[in-house]
């Protein structure tokens, strides 16, 4: 962990006493100056912490670079199901960040960030087409990849690869009627 | 062309008269066919790495145009071969679907590659499996992707059909030859003894 990262824990930390943000290393093994540090966020900080994330001058993650989630349904010593991820980087102070929010069915909701960062519209659709999880607040939550009234959420762990007959419903051209 | 070319007899006068018996002759016997097998202009409906090779074989090595079949136009409007060279997606089948229907009759439509054959190995939601599901296709060019030669091949099937069917309506002539290309080679499995 460098020590700007360091400094935007003991921000996070200052500012929202209450949250476990449960600081741990992205991925194990790595040397302490390379490596990336995650934090996990509950659904209902999310908004505040994201907001002070972006405007606080320790912090300062003008750049949002991904927003995307995972299914951790059958995942092992999983404890909810969906975690929404969004990878921070800041410009200025050139260190990166990795908020992970969790959240369960029924009704998977997440505070949109589309206030903040403008680019989370398109990355925000995404995660709803492909997971099911809504952001309250999003501007237009519309499907992205599948077309409107597409059935089913295709990338959660439970919906079959094959679809559930989605591919074959479609009007069939022969010679006679084209 | 078998037969023989009507010779010319005539005075100087008659010249451009015979020349254009002799034309309209050729046409009876042979038909509109003959001309319309040797220009056929396809529609590169190229979605992925199969669209690479059809590049290929409209470059000088492999030379389409040898079979006069190089004028790949982008509106469908002008073509008469539809070639799918690729992966469809469900969301792009009603675009093709589409542009099939935009084409001026007669057409034809090369299914080129195991993808847009068969789906491919992208056997998921999003994938068409075979694009013969939803549009008549006359000619199945196999491969992964497929050679150029193999997709010579292809348009000479093509061809073929064009030749044999004559000038029948599509109304007439149903659903098409549906020949598939077959490799050249004879397929030799290796090393079969020594996994037993």
């Amino acid at each position: 962990m460098t020590k700007t990262v360091q400094r935007v824990i003991t921000a996070l930390q200052e500012a929202f006493p209450d949250v476990d943000f449960a600081v741990a290393p992205l991925l194990a093994g790595r040397r302490p100056e390379e490596e990336q540090v995650c934090v996990r966020v509950p659904p209902t900080r999310l908004a505040g912490v994201m907001r002070f994330l972006y405007e606080d001058r320790r912090c300062r993650f003008e750049q949002l670079c991904d927003l995307t989630c995972v299914d951790y349904l059958n995942f092992p010593e999983a404890t909810d199901r969906f975690g929404v991820t969004y990878a921070l980087l800041s410009l200025t102070l050139g260190h990166r960040l990795w908020v992970k929010c969790f959240v369960n069915d029924p009704d998977p909701e997440v505070p949109s960030a589309t206030g903040i960062w403008q680019g989370a519209n398109w990355l925000e659709r995404e995660v709803w087409d492909m997971f099911g999880v809504r952001f309250t607040g999003h501007p237009d939550l519309r499907r992205i990849l599948t077309w409107e009234g597409f059935p089913a959420h295709p990338l959660r762990k439970d919906y079959p690869l094959r679809g559930r007959g989605e591919r074959e419903n479609y009007e069939v051209i022969h010679r006679d009627s084209a | 062309m078998k037969a023989a070319a009507p010779t010319y007899q005539g005075s100087r006068e008659e010249f451009l008269t015979t020349r254009l018996d002799a034309l309209v002759d050729m046409l009876r016997q042979y038909g509109v066919n003959w001309a319309r097998k040797n220009s056929l202009w396809p529609l590169p409906f190229a979605t992925a790495c199969c669209g690479i090779e059809l590049m290929g074989v409209g470059a000088s090595r492999y030379d389409i145009a040898r079979f006069g079949a190089e004028v790949m136009r982008f509106t469908p409007r002008q073509c008469d071969l539809l070639i799918c060279a690729g992966r469809v997606a469900i969301k792009m089948m009603p675009v093709l679907q589409r542009i099939y229907m935009q084409m001026c009759e007669p057409k034809w439509v090369i299914s080129m590659g195991a993808c847009a054959s068969s789906g491919g190995v992208f056997d998921t939601y999003a994938v068409i499996q075979g694009i013969d599901q939803f549009l008549p296709v006359d000619v199945y060019v196999p491969g992964c992707p497929p050679r150029p030669e193999t997709l010579l091949e292809g348009v000479m099937a093509v061809q073929r059909i064009v030749e044999q069917e004559g000038i029948r309506t599509s109304r007439e002539r149903g659903r098409g030859l549906r020949l598939t290309v077959q490799p050249a080679a004879e397929l030799v499995q290796i090393g079969t003894e020594a996994r037993s």
